[in-house]
């Protein structure tokens, strides 16, 4: 365990140096960062001027170790839009969006888990095709279309939530839900599948010959075993949130990491891009890590193999 | 099972095969093919997904002979007409006409080009890319799988959304660079299913035997394993495809994706956010060409999963 640990700790840290590399270059290679710190209307020798001062004239590979060693002291230089610490900025967002995913992960685990057992319980059965069409059709539907649909029945024609802000939880339902749906196809597939298999197993005829309740077999020996895969996925979807959360802030107008990537893209503001990249890309690799761990506890084959 | 370097969380979108068995009674069974078709015609989902999908390429293709108006053409006098089935609809615009009068039927007919166009040449673009990294994984393991795992995992963890749009913001947006931006980014998929589809065949007799008698790298891996992995294939790559589509229409909803005027459906919802609650038809229409698009997508996708599993029983 702990040498299948050390390679995939070793493999995290390589992906992590690579992203970094990735998000510096990004941006470096694709604008002239002087001509956009220095602002709109900016004299030439302005311009010059901040390329010398800031080392924007030194190789790539110089700015790139200057910027990382700065980077891993949570130094991502100066907001060019707030006009303050970029760490600073991404830091004062990232309350909003933590909530916002937790709760849309608590709401696809609450929705998805129970239908997936339900739908294990009777293959093939109308309720076992009812979760499957839902998840055939939610997979299909796009996002944003949905966060307005929400918006438009209990936001403006029943009034009974909040349609913009984070003042009060009633602003995250509607966000939550949104976020959380496009998770529940793929944890309510796994859910189904891993009961089917447990169900199947010889230790649940076993159980169920000496006699144990039905419900005890169900929840104490077949779920448990059957939910750490999930999960596991669940900790690879919330990854997914934080960095797909970009589409139902804007639209909820939360001020969370999102909305501020999307705000900071349209305003040329590298610094502070830069910084939410890196984040959600450590902690997607965090995730990950997490989840395979978990995995290789649970199945011994994965950390042998 | 074979050793893993890739990240076994991954691997979960590469849980193919999972198709439904069908029982093979009757006494006389048929010939194959005749089997085949029976279960391509008999498949509800295949057959009603195929069946929409073809209807909205033909609408694609048809565009210009389909479309009752010119899809750019603006009529301020004419502005926010509801469409037909309210009260105050006219036939000259079924689906009535946006907050700059343009026909709105036209703008959806011509936006399911853009939407194709994205989907196919997305696909063909990360198709290429993660099918050549995931067959070379898989069939050579060993250090060049860990080099392109590595490449997988260092993708996986890049947030695509958020790439994407800044990458469309500096160089600037167009249908092109959407679709170059994606095609970049969206090939983990192809690479994580390719790889352990060539995993499991490449252990097979058929392969053993074409080493064995002598066969050069590039016919097995072309000849004899490609053919073999095309079922997996097929599937990843209309889920990409569905995925593709959705994610262009994210990114020009957020303004950040194909540009006005091109009437592209994720725009087209994008541009008419304020005049929803008054005229919600001008946000549901094109929400709902882009459901009924990646839902007929996703129904193909998962008939030839379960139509080639069943093929593999026999």
């Amino acid at each position: 365990m702990l040498g299948y640990a050390a390679k995939r700790g070793a493999m995290a840290i390589l992906v992590a140096l690579t992203v970094s590399v990735i998000c510096f270059l990004l941006v470096n290679l694709s604008t002239d960062i002087a001509t956009a710190v220095a602002g709109e209307g900016a004299r030439a020798e302005d311009i010059e001027f901040i390329r010398k001062q800031y080392g924007f004239d030194r190789p790539l590979i110089v700015q790139y170790l200057d910027w990382l060693s700065r980077a891993v002291t949570g130094d991502f230089g100066d907001s060019l839009y707030f006009r303050s610490p970029a760490a600073d900025v991404v830091w004062s967002r990232l309350p909003t969006t933590l909530i916002l995913g937790a709760l849309a992960l608590s709401f696809a685990l609450v929705l998805s888990i129970p239908l997936g057992v339900v739908a294990a319980l009777k293959p093939n059965s109308w309720l076992d095709r009812l979760t499957l069409t839902i998840a055939v059709v939610g997979q299909a539907m796009p996002s944003f279309w949905f966060a307005l649909l929400l918006i438009m029945l209990f936001g403006l024609t029943l009034r009974w939530l909040p349609i913009s802000g984070s003042e009060t939880w009633a602003h995250f339902v509607m966000p939550a839900v949104a976020l959380g749906y496009y998770a529940t196809p793929g944890i309510m597939r796994l859910t189904r599948a891993g009961m089917l298999e447990v169900l199947a197993s010889d230790y649940i005829r076993t159980a169920r010959a000496k006699g144990l309740r039905a419900p005890s077999v169900l929840f104490k020996h077949a779920l448990r075993n059957a939910v750490i895969p999930v999960v596991a996925l669940a900790a690879v979807q919330l990854g997914f949130m934080l960095g797909g959360s970009v589409v139902i802030e804007t639209i909820f107008a939360l001020h969370g990491l999102g909305y501020l990537a999307w705000e900071s893209i349209l305003h040329n503001d590298f610094p502070v891009v830069q910084a939410i990249v890196l984040l959600i890309s450590l902690v997607y690799i965090l995730l990950t890590f997490i989840a395979d761990m978990m995995n290789a506890w649970l199945d011994p084959r994965i950390r042998i193999g | 099972m074979a050793s893993d370097i890739l990240s076994p969380a991954l691997a979960h979108g590469g849980g193919l095969g999972d198709g439904t068995a069908t029982s093979l009674g009757g006494v006389l069974a048929p010939s194959p093919g005749t089997m085949l078709r029976r279960r391509i015609f008999g498949h509800a989902g295949l057959m009603i997904g195929a069946t929409a999908l073809g209807a909205i390429i033909a609408m694609a293709v048809l565009a210009p002979w389909l479309a009752p108006h010119d899809p750019y053409d603006q009529d301020l006098a004419r502005r926010l007409i509801p469409p037909i089935w309210h009260d105050k609809g006219v036939w000259a615009h079924p689906f009535g006409t946006d907050m700059l009068g343009r026909d709105y039927l036209s703008r959806l007919i011509y936006g399911s080009q853009i939407s194709l166009l994205i989907g196919f040449a997305v696909m063909a673009i990360s198709g290429l890319i993660g099918t050549t990294l995931g067959v070379l994984a898989g069939y050579f393991g060993g250090r060049i799988d860990l080099a392109i795992s590595y490449l997988i995992t260092t993708r996986l963890s890049l947030p695509v959304v958020l790439v994407a749009l800044a990458v469309v913001a500096l160089i600037g947006g167009s249908l092109w660079v959407v679709v170059a931006v994606l095609g970049l980014l969206k090939w983990d998929r192809f690479a994580v299913v390719m790889r352990s589809a060539t995993l499991q065949v490449r252990g097979l007799d058929y392969v053993v035997a074409a080493e064995a008698m002598g066969c050069s790298t590039a016919r097995i891996v072309l000849a004899e394993i490609l053919p073999n992995v095309t079922g997996s294939l097929v599937v990843v790559a209309t889920l990409e495809m569905a995925s593709a589509i959705l994610l262009e229409a994210a990114l020009s909803f957020l303004g950040l994706g194909v540009q006005p005027p091109l009437p592209s459906w994720g725009l087209m919802v994008s541009e008419a956010k304020a005049y929803m609650f008054f005229s919600a038809w001008l946000i549901n229409i094109p929400g709902f060409a882009l459901l009924a698009l990646v839902l007929a997508i996703n129904l193909v996708g998962d008939g030839i999963r379960d139509v080639s599993a069943s093929e593999q029983r026999i």
